[in-house]
C-alpha cells in the first residue's frame, strides 16, 4: 500500500478537526457558562421541576447523576422486558431479563457493549425509543461531568459546581441533537438508511431469495458515533453497508467520533481562562492517538499470523471497500475514544493489532476519550503528572492555582486504581473459579488458545472502560457475562464518576493560589512530554503481565 | 433551594425527564428524520434497491452469494468474497476468526483449493478478498484483482468473448473515494445485473 494514501486520509482528518475544534469548542464553552435558559428550556425545567438557577454542591450534582441513570436503567430494561407489546418490534419476543439488564446498563453507562444480536433480539422501538435515548442523555452525562470538573479549576472559594439538570440538558439538546440532525442527514445521503420497512425479501439473479434489511438507522448511527457510544443498529455494527456504506461515510463517522472529545479541551481552556492549557491536553492527545494509530496500522500491513500470511493479507474481518487504512484508523478511533464501534472485526486483527485495540482501552480511553469521560479523565493524569514533577522539584504540587493536597491525590489516585481494579479482577475471576471457567472455556470463548484468554480480556476491559468493541467471537450472553460485565460497566462508569466530581468539589472550595517561579508551567511542550510519559508508565505497569499473557504471547510465537 | 432537598426529588425529576427525553430525542427525532430521508432522498433511505424489469433484485449496498442451493459457486456468476453470514441480509456477521485459529486456515486453503480449480489460477494469484471473510457478511464488493481474476471463468460459462467480460469489468471498477479514500471496488450484484443484460 502507498504510504501518501495513508498520510492523505489522516490530514484529512487532521484538517478537518483542526477547523472545527475551536469554533465548537468555543461554542460548548459559552453554552456552559451562558446564565440565560432559551424559552424551550424553561419550559422543559418546569415541566420536570427544576429550579435552573439552583445551584448544586458535589454530593447534590453527584445524586442528580446516580438517580438519572438509575432511572434511565429502569425505563431502557423494561422497554425490552415489554417488547412483545410494543409496535415496530417486527414480531421479536420480549428480551430475556439477564440480557435485558446487560443492556440496559451497557447503554445507560455509555457503553454499548452488545451481548446480543440486534437484528434477531430488538425491535425498532427498543432500538429507538430506549437505546438511542441513552445514547444522547448519557453522552450528556458525561459531558455534564467534565463541565463540573472544568469548574472546579474555575471557580474559587465556593461549595458549587453548577447544576446537573441544566449541565445535561445544554449538553443534550443544544450540542448533540443539532450535531446529530445533521450528521443523520449526511448519512442518509451517503446510503444508511431510515425506514420502518423490517426485512423485505427480494427475489435475486439466481432465482433464489436476498434479504434486505430495515430500519431507522440513520437517526441513531449518527448519535452512535457523536455520543461515543458505538452500540451498532445491526451486529457487525458500522462494518455493515447500512449503518457505514463508504469510505467517506467511513472518514466521516470518525469526525463525528473525535469532534466533541477533542474540542472539549479546548471549552476546559476556554472555561479555565488560558487556551493554552486546553492546547497543552489537546497535544498530549493527539500524540498518544498518532503513536497509536501507526502501532496498530503497521501491525496490520506487516500482516503476521499463520492464517494471514496463507491468505496473502489481513483482511479476514475487513470490508473490501475500507481494506486496512480505513479499517485502522476507525479501529483506533473507536477503542482510544470510549467508542466502541468497529467496522471490522477486532478478533480477527493480527496478535499484536487486536492488542493495539485494547492498548488504547487500558489507556483509559483518554487519547481523546468519550465524549466528557475523556477530557475528565485526562485531567486526572495531569493532577498526577503535575504531583509527580512536585516530588522530583520538592514542592507543594499546584496545577491552574488549585493547590494539590493529600484529598485531592488520594481521589485522583482512586479514580486511577479502579478501573484496572475492575478489569483485572473480572478477567481474574472468569477463570479462577472452576464452574465459571468451564462455562466461559466450554460456551463463551470462540477461538483456542492464547486469544481465547484475550477475548475474556478484551470484554472485561471494554466493560470496565466503558468502551462497547468486543474480540466479538466470544459468546457474551450467558449468565456469568451478562452480570459480570453489566456490574464492570456500572463499576467502571459510577465509580471515577464519584471521583472526579469529590474532586471537582474540593477543588471549587479552595481560593486561587499566585503563580510563582516555582510554579510548574502546565502548557509547555515538556509539560505535554511527561503527561505523555505518565500515562504509558502507568498503562505498561498495570497492564503488562495480562498482556503479556495474552496478545503479546501469541504475536510473539 | 426547594430543588435540590429531599432524598427522592432527583429520582422524581430524573423520572420526569426521562419521558419528556424518551418523546423528543426516542421519538420526535428519528421521526423526523425519517421524514426528511423519505421526502428527500427516497432512493437511500430506502436501502438502494436494484432492479431489474422493475422488479426489485437486491440492494447495491448488500452483498449477495451467487451459488446453487447447495452453497456451490455457480461459475457464470461472479462470485462474492467468502461471508460468515452466508449473506443472509437478516443477521450479518463476521468468522472473528483469530490468525492462529485452525479452522480459519483450514478454510483459507480449502478456498484455494476450490479457486485454484474452477479458475484454473495459481493459488499464489489468488487474491486475499477472495480467500477472506468480511467483517459484515454482506460486503458487496471485491477487489478489481478478484473480478479481473474471475472474467476467464465467467466467460468460458456463458460463452462469450473473454474481452467482452473485461469490459464490463473495465466499467465497473470503482476508484477510491476523492482518489484516496478506501480501495478500489468492483460492486458484485451491479456487475452480474450488467452481465445478465450482456448475454441475453
Amino acid at each position: 500500500m502507498e504510504a501518501w494514501l495513508l498520510v492523505a486520509q489522516l490530514a484529512t482528518l487532521a484538517i478537518i478537526l483542526a477547523v472545527i475544534h475551536r469554533p465548537l469548542g468555543d461554542y460548548m464553552a459559552w453554552t456552559f457558562t451562558s446564565a440565560k435558559d432559551l424559552k424551550v428550556e424553561r419550559g422543559l425545567y418546569r415541566v420536570v421541576g427544576v429550579d435552573s438557577a439552583g445551584e448544586q454542591t458535589w454530593g447534590a450534582y453527584l445524586r442528580g447523576v446516580l438517580a438519572f441513570s438509575l432511572i434511565g436503567v429502569l425505563f431502557v430494561y423494561a422497554l425490552q422486558r415489554l417488547q412483545a407489546v410494543l409496535p415496530y418490534s417486527l414480531g421479536l419476543p420480549a428480551v430475556p431479563e439477564g440480557l435485558s439488564f446487560n443492556t440496559a446498563v451497557s447503554f445507560v453507562t455509555n457503553t454499548n457493549w452488545q451481548s446480543y444480536s440486534p437484528e434477531v433480539t430488538m425491535g425498532y422501538t427498543v432500538q429507538i425509543a430506549g437505546l438511542a435515548v441513552q445514547n444522547f442523555v448519557s453522552a450528556g452525562v458525561g459531558i455534564a461531568v467534565a463541565v463540573a470538573l472544568i469548574r472546579g479549576f474555575s471557580r474559587r472559594s465556593t461549595g458549587t459546581l453548577g447544576n446537573f439538570w441544566v449541565d445535561l440538558t445544554r449538553a443534550t439538546f443544544r450540542i448533540l441533537l443539532p450535531l446529530a440532525v445533521i450528521s443523520s442527514i449526511v448519512l442518509i445521503a451517503g446510503g444508511v438508511i431510515q425506514n420502518f420497512n423490517g426485512f423485505t425479501e427480494v427475489t435475486s439473479l439466481t432465482g433464489g431469495t436476498a434479504t434486505v434489511p430495515g430500519g431507522p438507522v440513520a437517526s441513531q448511527e449518527a448519535i452512535k458515533m457523536l455520543g461515543t457510544n458505538g452500540g451498532g443498529f445491526f451486529n457487525v455494527n458500522s462494518a455493515h453497508p447500512f449503518e457505514n456504506p463508504t469510505p467517506w461515510t467511513n472518514l466521516f463517522e470518525i469526525v463525528l467520533m473525535l469532534a466533541i472529545p477533542f474540542s472539549l479541551p479546548r471549552t476546559f481552556g476556554k472555561m479555565v481562562g488560558d487556551t493554552r492549557q486546553g492546547f497543552a491536553i489537546l497535544a498530549a492527545m493527539g500524540t498518544l492517538f498518532l503513536v497509536s494509530l501507526a502501532a496498530l496500522t503497521t501491525f496490520e500491513i506487516i500482516g503476521s499470523g499463520t492464517g494471514t500470511q496463507l491468505a496473502g493479507g489481513a483482511m479476514e474481518g475487513k470490508e473490501q471497500r475500507f481494506g486496512i487504512a480505513a479499517s485502522t484508523l476507525f479501529a483506533t478511533t473507536s477503542t482510544i475514544t470510549s467508542t466502541g464501534a468497529v467496522n471490522s472485526m477486532h478478533d480477527s486483527f493480527t496478535s499484536l493489532g487486536g492488542m493495539m485495540t485494547l492498548f488504547n482501552m487500558m489507556l483509559g480511553e483518554i487519547a481523546p476519550g468519550g465524549v466528557g469521560s475523556g477530557l475528565y479523565g485526562m485531567l486526572i493524569i495531569a493532577i498526577i503528572t503535575v504531583f509527580i514533577a512536585g516530588l522530583l522539584v520538592g514542592r507543594t504540587p499546584e496545577y491552574l492555582g488549585k493547590k494539590l493536597g493529600p484529598r485531592e491525590i488520594k481521589l485522583a489516585s482512586l479514580y486511577i486504581l479502579a478501573t484496572p481494579t475492575i478489569v483485572l479482577v473480572g478477567t481474574a475471576l472468569s477463570f479462577a473459579i472452576p464452574a465459571i471457567r468451564e462455562d466461559v472455556e466450554g460456551t463463551s470463548i470462540w477461538n483456542p488458545g492464547l486469544h481465547g484468554f484475550t477475548e475474556v480480556l478484551y470484554a472485561f476491559t471494554s466493560a470496565g472502560n466503558n468502551n462497547g468493541s468486543a474480540f466479538a467471537g466470544i459468546t457474551a450472553n450467558t449468565p456469568w457475562f451478562n452480570t459480570a460485565l453489566g456490574v464492570a460497566m456500572l463499576l467502571g462508569r459510577f465509580i471515577p464518576i464519584v471521583f472526579v466530581l469529590a474532586l471537582a468539589g474540593s477543588l471549587a472550595a479552595q481560593s486561587k493560589v499566585p503563580v510563582t517561579a516555582g510554579t510548574l508551567p502546565t502548557h509547555r511542550p515538556q509539560f505535554v512530554g511527561l503527561l505523555v510519559g505518565v500515562v504509558l508508565i502507568v498503562v505498561a505497569l498495570t497492564y503488562f503481565p495480562v498482556l503479556a499473557l495474552g496478545p503479546l504471547a501469541e504475536g510473539l510465537q | 433551594m426547594a430543588t435540590n432537598r429531599g432524598f427522592a426529588r432527583p429520582y422524581w425529576v430524573a423520572i420526569r425527564y426521562m419521558i419528556v427525553a424518551t418523546v423528543v430525542l426516542g421519538i420526535a427525532y428519528p421521526v423526523a428524520i425519517l421524514g426528511i430521508g423519505q421526502l428527500a432522498l427516497p432512493a437511500q433511505a430506502n436501502g438502494s434497491v436494484v432492479t431489474v424489469d422493475g422488479e426489485p433484485v437486491g440492494s447495491s449496498l448488500i452483498g449477495q452469494s451467487f451459488t446453487d442451493d447447495d452453497g456451490n459457486a455457480l461459475p457464470e456468476w461472479f462470485q462474492s468474497r467468502p461471508s460468515a453470514a452466508g449473506y443472509d441480509g437478516g443477521a450479518s456477521a463476521g468468522s472473528n476468526y483469530g490468525p492462529e485459529n485452525e479452522d480459519f486456515i483450514a478454510e483459507i486453503q480449502a478456498r484455494q483449493a476450490a479457486i485454484a480449480d474452477s479458475d484454473g489460477v495459481a493459488v499464489g494469484d489468488i487474491p486475499v478478498d477472495a480467500l477472506t471473510t468480511s467483517g459484515s457478511g454482506l460486503d458487496p464488493h471485491i477487489s478489481p484483482e478478484y473480478a479481473y481474476e474471475q472474467v476467464a471463468r465467467v466467460a468460458d460459462a456463458r460463452g462469450l468473448d473473454e474481452s467482452e467480460v473485461t469490459g464490463l469489468v473495465d466499467a465497473f471498477v470503482q476508484g477510491r473515494d476523492l482518489g484516496y479514500l478506501g480501495e478500489p471496488t468492483v460492486n458484485v450484484l451491479q456487475l452480474n445485473v450488467a452481465l445478465a443484460q450482456l448475454g441475453s
